[in-house]
């Protein structure tokens, strides 16, 4: 027998999170998954106990501005791409108001540090959510479009073939026959 | 996050091809280690060494003697050490057969071999900068999947 999952990505770092900081009496309050606001003094001693139990999981404390910084303008992006009354503003100011930084200062940090632009990668992170609803659900691609703010099916259409070299239905057909490869191995 | 060095293998039996590689990923602003392996077999006996540090990603050629890059995906695909890593097809075919074949293999990106070396530089940085996309940020690995 096979059983499918769906995951809540963001309930399941929180809950995740939680358990830890709890088991060490810390307390807290947690912003976002990748923002935690830590009450108590956080000394070294219980620093170096939560960061070696993340670290397997592969989550790390992050201790350069930087790295912080861009892990927030990342989440800000999903946050933006994720919420109905947001996804219509524009990405520039929707950052530079949220993160309190100028938009130029924010796109000179990200394209230092992760040899992409905010752009190109936000461009990534959609095509990334849209292969997701294609792949988990039966949403069409008009309503892919629509959910994900594209202006059309065929803008959609034409930056997904842009960025993965391929079209959405060739990777859609690509992704049923290996479901079903996986399937059928599993079951011999 | 400069500082850090991309660790990345290729193996090609073609000598010219192996060079220019080399020389293409030299001059891009992403800072590697490239290791060079003359066949599959040899990329396969590197990988299950016990101390190995394991590369970020792989490029495999798809002809090559003793071991080609189709029999290599698969054992990578099927070990529980290195399942995980990303791999990268570079090979001169393009016929839509071995494309979709090396996909449903498990192979993460499809390289086609650039017939200029200024397209090489260009498409080994993009490659380079989506495997940076999916180990730093929250992608979904199961469906990393580009033709380039």
């Amino acid at each position: 027998m096979k059983i499918f999952l769906k995951y809540d990505f963001d309930a399941l770092c929180k809950t995740f999170i939680k358990e830890h900081l709890d088991a060490l009496n810390i307390s807290y309050a947690i912003n976002s998954i990748n923002e935690v606001v830590i009450k108590d003094d956080f000394t070294g001693e219980k620093h170096s106990i939560l960061s070696d139990a993340l670290k397997k999981y592969g989550i790390e404390i992050l201790t350069d501005q930087k790295s912080t910084l861009i892990e927030r303008i990342k989440q800000a992006i999903d946050d933006m791409l994720d919420d109905d009354d947001n996804k219509n503003l524009k990405l520039s100011s929707y950052l530079s108001d949220t993160l309190n930084y100028s938009y130029t200062y924010l796109s000179t940090v990200f394209s230092e540090n992760t040899y992409t632009s905010i752009e190109n990668y936000t461009i990534l992170r959609k095509v990334d959510l849209a292969k997701a609803l294609m792949c988990n659900t039966n949403l069409t691609l008009t309503e892919i479009a629509y959910q994900l703010n594209y202006s059309s099916v065929a803008h959609l259409s034409g930056q997904f073939k842009k960025t993965t070299g391929l079209t959405p239905s060739a990777f859609q057909n690509i992704m049923k026959k290996k479901k079903n490869i996986i399937y059928n191995t599993r079951l011999k | 996050m400069h500082t850090t060095l991309l660790n990345i293998v290729l193996a090609d039996d073609d000598e010219d091809d192996r060079m220019l590689f080399a020389e293409a990923i030299e001059e891009i602003s992403i800072r590697t280690k490239l290791s060079l392996f003359n066949h599959g077999q040899e990329l396969m006996d590197y990988l299950v060494l016990p101390n190995v540090v394991l590369p970020s990603l792989i490029f495999l050629d798809l002809n090559m003697p003793i071991k080609n890059g189709m029999e290599c995906l698969k054992e990578i695909r099927s070990n529980s050490k290195l399942k995980d890593l990303c791999v990268a097809i570079y090979s001169t075919s393009s016929s839509e057969n071995d494309i979709e074949e090396t996909f449903l293999n498990g192979a993460n990106i499809y390289v086609k071999k650039p017939d200029n070396f200024a397209k090489l530089r260009e498409v080994v940085e993009k490659v380079l900068q989506l495997n940076w996309q999916y180990h730093t940020s929250n992608l979904n690995k199961d469906t990393f999947l580009f033709r380039i």
